[in-house]
C-alpha cells in the first residue's frame, strides 16, 4: 500500500515538473545575472505583482541576513517594480503577463526557475511581505543555519508564518517606502494556533492566529494555512506541491519531531495587514487569481469596510526571535 | 621546552592559515597534514600562504583522512614523527584540527605545560566503565573489522557488521593492551609520544588499530596507557558533541561564554565566525585570567540544548514538535481542573472556586454555544477565541493551546453532558488533568425548569446516555487522570468534605481550612422531580438513590470536624 502511494506521489512528483516545464514558456527574461551566481550562494525566489513600494526593504532585509542572489517572477507590475528589480545588481528577473492562478499561484514558475538555477543551493522562497527569521538571526548569517543544517544532513527548514498587526485599524498609519513594514505591523496571535497532520504528503496543516480568529471564526476550515517550509537545499527533482506548504518528495515535509523533542524552526513574519491591504484587497478581487476563488481578499474586503480592529488586549508585540522561541512558536532545537 | 602543534586540516584553508599563523609567530612549531582529498588548486596556494614562516612544515605525504578510519591516526602519526624529529627538543604536542581555535594566549598554555612536563593530556577511558559513544559500538569497536566506509559504502559497512555478529566473530586484541576510547584532540608529552612511535610492538599495534572503529579515539588513548607516567584524563580542546556525535559548533555571539572558559583551544570555530578570530588570535594576556580551564557553562549550554532536540517542551504543540498523541509527553503543559456538576450543585460555584483557590476559574469552555471564558472574555490568553466553531475545530488542540498559554496559572473549567464530548479521551489520558464528577448533578437545571413535560424527559434521557458514556471513559483502564467520582447522592452526604479533598490539591495556598462555603442549590423538591421522571418511565439512575422526601441541610463550614492528614 505505502509503496503504492510512494509510486503515486513519483508520478505526482513528474506531473509537477513537467507542468513546471509547460509553464516556463510564459517566462520572459528582463535581466538575467545568475552568471554571477556563486556555488555557497543562499537563492531567494519570489513571484510578486506591484509591489514596489516594499520592494527596497524586502531586498535589503535579505540582503543584511546574508543571501547571496534574487530570482524574481514579475507577474505583470505596472507600478515601476519590474524596472526598480531590473536595476538592482543582485536581482534575475522574469516576467510574464499570464495567469497566476493558471501557474498554480506562481508554484510553477517558481519550480522551474529552482530547477535551472536552484540545484545544490539552499534556496529560499518567500513573498514581498514575509520576513524570514530563524534562531539566533541577530547574530548569525543564515549561512551559519546552512552550514548547520548541512552538518546535520537536513534538507529542509520549516518557517511558520506569523501574521503581524498593527495596534489600531490597518488605515491608520500610511506605510512609507523603505521603513520597516514590522514598525506599523508588530503585533501577533501567540497561542491560538492548530495543527493537524496531513497523512498525504505528511506534512503540518497549521491554521490559526488574528485571520483565523477575526476572519474565518464560522468557517475555521478555510481559514489559511501557515505551514511554510520555505528553506531548502534544493536538488532538481524537488517541487513545491502548494505554495511553500509542501514539497514532494515527502521527506522535505518532516520538520517536525514526532517522538517529543522539538527540531530547529524559523518563522516567516507576515507584514500583510498595512495600509496598503485594502487597495490590494480590491485589485484581486476583480482580478480573481488567487486560492479558492481569492476567498481570503473577500474576507479582507469585507472586514476592512466594518474596520475591523485586530488587535486585543491579549496580543503580544513582536520583540525578537527569542521572544517568538520562548512562546513555543519556533525551536532552537539543538542548535546552541 | 616549548609545544609544537600537529595540525589536520582538510576544510576552511584560510583559517587555517591564520591559526597556523598565530602558534609559528607565537614561537611554536607547527606541521600541517592537509586531507590528500583537498585538491590542488587550494593546497599550494594554501602552503604558498605559510612559507615565509620557518617553523611550519608540511606533512611529507598526503593521506585521506576519511571520518572514522585509520587515515586520520596514520596522519597523526606520520606527522607526529616528523616534528619530534625537527624539534627533539619539544616538551609536548599538541594536536589541533584546522577548525581549532586558540582562547589564551600561547604563552600561557606554553606556561602551564612547563609547570607539568611529565604529564599528558588525554582524555582516556575505559571502555569498561564509560559509555563513550553516541549509539552503539562500544566493545564492537574492537571486536569486529570495520573494512568498509561508513559513509561512502554504508549498505556494505551495516551488512558486515550484522554478518560478525551472527558468526560470533571477535579478534583477540594484543596482549597487555587495554581498550581506552576519548577525545581525539591531545597534547602529549615528548617523552610519551616518543615512546608510542618507537614502541617495538608499534607494527602490531598498528595492524589491530587499523580495523578498529574509529581509531582516532582509542588508538593514542590505549597506548598512552602503556607509556605515560602521568595521565590526565582530559583534553586541553574544548569540544561539545551533539547527540548524534556530531560537534557543536561556535559563533561570534559565543565569544563571552568562551573568554570565560578558560579553556586554552576550543573546536569547532564556524569558519565565517569573524569575530573570534579576530578576537581570540592574539597573546594579549590582559583578557584572561590564567585560571584553569572550567567549560561547565558551555556544558550546560549544549546540554540544554540536546535536551530540547531529545525531550522538548512538555505539551507544546508547535510546528517543529508534533508528538503523536500516546506518547507520554503528548500531553499538557501543567496541571489544570475539570469540574462537573458542581456549578450546578452549588449557587455561586465559579466566583467561590476562584476566591478560595486563586486559580482562573472558566465556566463552560466546550458549550455549545460559545466558550465560555472567565469573567465572559471575547478573547483569551494567547488569542483564543470564544468562537465554538474555532474550538470545535480543533477541541483537543484548544485544550492544549489554553494550557499552554497560562503556563503558571491552574485553569478550572466546568464540563457536562451538555458540551461538546471531544476533549475527554484527551482529558482523561492526560496526567495533569484532575477530574471530579458528580453524576446526575446536571439533572437539578431540569428541575429547576420546574416542568415534567415530555422535552425534559427526552432532554434528560439524552444527557444521561452522554454522561454514563463519559464515566465508563473516565473509569477505563488507560485512564491517568486524577479522577474523582460521586454520584449527586453520595456527594451531598458530605459535601464539603469532598470539597475539600480536591481543593487541597489544587489550592495556591496549600491545604487549608475552608471557612468560606457556596451556596447549596435549593434541592427540595428534586427527590420528587426524580420520582416524577421515573413515574413517567425515565429512570434518573446516574443521580443515585434520592428519596422522594429528601432535603439536604444547608452547609456550615464549622459544623463538621476536618483532619489535615
Amino acid at each position: 500500500m505505502s509503496l503504492l502511494q510512494s509510486y503515486r506521489m513519483r508520478l505526482r512528483r513528474k506531473r509537477y515538473r513537467l507542468r513546471a516545464l509547460r509553464k516556463s514558456f510564459e517566462l520572459r527574461k528582463v535581466s538575467d545575472r545568475t552568471a554571477s551566481i556563486g556555488p555557497q550562494d543562499v537563492l531567494v525566489f519570489v513571484t510578486l505583482r506591484n509591489e514596489r513600494l516594499r520592494l527596497p526593504y524586502f531586498l535589503d532585509y535579505y540582503r543584511k541576513i546574508g543571501a547571496g542572489h534574487f530570482l524574481i517572477v514579475d507577474n505583470g507590475s505596472d507600478d515601476g517594480g519590474r524596472e526598480y528589480l531590473a536595476e538592482q545588481d543582485d536581482v534575475s528577473l522574469w516576467t510574464t503577463p499570464a495567469s497566476y492562478k493558471a501557474s498554480r499561484y506562481g508554484v510553477d514558475w517558481l519550480n522551474h526557475l529552482m530547477r535551472r538555477h536552484g540545484h545544490g543551493h539552499w534556496t529560499l522562497v518567500v513573498d514581498p511581505d514575509e520576513f524570514f527569521i530563524y534562531p539566533f538571526c541577530d547574530t548569525r548569517p543564515v549561512q551559519a543555519l546552512t552550514d548547520w543544517l548541512d552538518a546535520c544532513g537536513q534538507r529542509s527548514f520549516g518557517a511558520m508564518l506569523i501574521d503581524l498587526y498593527p495596534k489600531g485599524q490597518l488605515d491608520a498609519e500610511s506605510y512609507q517606502e523603505g521603513q520597516n513594514p514590522m514598525e506599523i505591523a508588530n503585533w501577533f496571535d501567540s497561542g491560538n494556533y492548530t495543527i493537524t497532520r496531513n497523512p498525504l504528503y505528511h506534512n503540518l496543516w497549521i491554521q490559526g492566529g488574528p485571520r483565523a480568529r477575526a476572519f474565518f471564526a464560522d468557517k475555521p476550515k478555510a481559514a489559511p494555512s501557515l505551514n511554510k517550509i520555505p528553506l531548502v537545499k534544493w536538488r532538481k527533482n524537488y517541487v513545491y506541491v502548494q505554495s511553500t506548504h509542501m514539497l514532494l518528495p515527502r521527506g522535505l515535509n518532516h520538520v517536525y519531531d514526532r517522538q517529543g523533542g522539538e527540531m530547529t524552526s524559523g518563522a516567516l513574519l507576515h507584514a500583510k495587514f498595512l495600509n496598503t491591504l485594502e487597495q490590494k484587497a480590491e485589485e484581486e478581487l476583480q482580478r480573481g487569481e488567487h486560492y479558492a476563488g481569492s476567498r481570503e481578499y473577500r474576507a479582507y474586503a469585507e472586514h476592512l469596510k466594518d474596520r475591523t480592529v485586530l488587535w486585543n488586549r491579549w496580543s503580544e508585540k513582536y520583540i525578537n526571535w527569542r521572544q517568538l522561541e520562548i512562546l513555543g512558536l519556533m525551536s532552537k532545537g539543538n542548535w546552541a | 621546552m616549548s609545544v609544537g602543534y600537529v595540525m589536520l586540516v582538510h576544510t576552511a584553508l584560510d583559517r587555517a592559515t591564520q591559526v597556523a599563523r598565530h602558534w609559528a609567530q607565537s614561537g611554536c612549531p607547527v606541521v600541517i597534514h592537509a586531507d590528500a582529498k583537498v585538491p590542488d588548486a587550494e593546497f599550494i596556494p594554501f602552503r604558498d600562504s605559510l612559507k615565509d614562516l620557518q617553523n611550519v612544515i608540511f606533512a611529507e605525504r598526503r593521506q585521506r583522512c576519511e571520518w572514522g578510519t585509520w587515515g586520520i591516526v596514520g596522519a597523526t602519526i606520520d606527522a607526529a614523527a616528523q616534528m619530534l624529529e625537527a624539534y627533539p627538543d619539544l616538551g609536548h604536542v599538541y594536536l589541533a584540527s584546522g577548525s581549532c581555535l586558540p582562547l589564551r594566549p600561547v604563552p600561557e598554555l606554553v606556561a602551564y605545560l612547563a609547570e607539568r612536563p611529565r604529564t599528558d593530556f588525554i582524555e582516556s577511558v575505559t571502555i569498561e566503565d564509560v559509555r563513550w559513544s553516541k549509539g552503539g559500538f562500544d566493545h564492537e569497536r574492537f571486536a569486529l573489522r570495520f573494512p568498509f566506509s561508513f559513509k561512502r559504502k554504508r549498505f556494505l559497512f551495516d551488512h558486515f557488521v550484522e554478518f560478525q555478529r551472527k558468526l560470533g566473530v571477535k579478534r583477540h586484541l594484543p596482549e597487555g593492551l587495554v581498550p581506552h576510547l576519548g577525545s581525539q584532540w591531545w597534547c602529549l608529552s615528548r617523552r610519551t609520544l616518543d615512546a608510542i612511535l618507537n614502541d617495538p610492538r608499534r607494527a602490531e599495534y598498528d595492524r589491530f588499530f587499523r580495523n578498529v572503529w574509529i581509531p582516532d579515539e582509542s588508538y593514542f588513548q590505549s597506548l598512552a596507557r602503556l607509556h605515560s607516567q602521568r595521565i590526565e584524563s582530559r583534553s586541553l580542546t574544548l569540544s561539545k558533541f551533539d547527540h548524534q556525535g556530531k560537534p557543536h559548533t561556535f559563533y561570534d555571539d559565543h565569544l563571552q561564554l568562551l573568554r570565560r572558559s578558560d579553556c586554552f583551544v576550543a573546536r569547532k570555530i564556524w569558519p565565517r565566525a569573524e569575530r573570534l578570530y579576530s578576537s581570540f588570535l592574539s597573546n594579549d594576556p590582559s583578557v584572561t585570567k590564567n585560571a584553569e580551564p572550567s567549560p561547565g557553562k558551555i556544558d550546560r549550554l549544549f546540554a540544554k540544548a540536546s535536551e530540547t532536540r531529545l525531550q522538548g517542551r512538555p505539551g507544546l504543540y508547535m510546528q517543529s514538535r508534533f508528538p503523536a498523541q500516546e506518547r507520554d509527553n503528548a500531553r499538557s503543559a501543567g496541571p489544570y481542573s475539570v469540574f462537573e456538576g458542581f456549578d450546578h450543585l452549588f449557587e455561586n460555584f465559579e466566583s467561590w472556586l476562584g476566591k478560595v483557590t486563586g486559580c482562573r476559574v472558566h465556566g463552560h469552555l466546550y458549550s455549545p454555544g460559545r466558550v465560555e471564558f472567565a469573567a465572559g472574555e471575547k478573547v483569551f490568553n494567547g488569542g483564543l477565541s470564544d468562537s465554538a466553531s474555532l474550538r470545535d475545530y480543533n477541541p483537543c488542540g484548544f485544550l492544549t493551546n489554553l494550557v499552554w498559554n497560562t503556563r503558571g496559572e491552574r485553569q478550572c473549567l466546568m464540563f457536562g453532558p451538555q458540551d461538546n464530548q471531544h476533549p475527554e479521551g484527551f482529558m482523561a489520558s492526560d496526567p495533569n488533568a484532575q477530574i471530579s464528577v458528580i453524576t446526575g448533578a446536571w439533572a437539578i437545571g431540569l428541575y429547576r425548569t420546574n416542568i415534567t413535560s415530555e422535552v425534559v424527559r427526552k432532554e434528560a434521557a439524552r444527557l444521561q446516555r452522554i454522561e454514563q458514556a463519559h464515566v465508563e471513559v473516565l473509569r477505563s483502564r488507560w485512564a491517568k487522570a486524577r479522577i474523582r467520582i460521586w454520584n449527586l447522592a453520595e456527594f451531598i452526604e458530605a459535601p464539603m468534605d469532598n470539597l475539600q479533598e480536591i481543593l487541597d490539591e489544587i489550592s495556591l495556598h496549600g491545604p487549608r481550612r475552608l471557612t468560606e462555603v457556596p451556596r447549596l442549590a435549593d434541592l427540595s423538591g428534586f427527590g420528587r422531580f426524580l420520582q416524577q421522571l421515573k413515574n413517567d418511565g425515565m429512570n434518573l439512575h446516574m443521580a443515585g438513590d434520592f428519596p422522594a422526601g429528601h432535603a439536604p441541610a444547608p452547609l456550615n463550614p464549622q459544623a463538621r470536624p476536618y483532619l489535615v492528614r
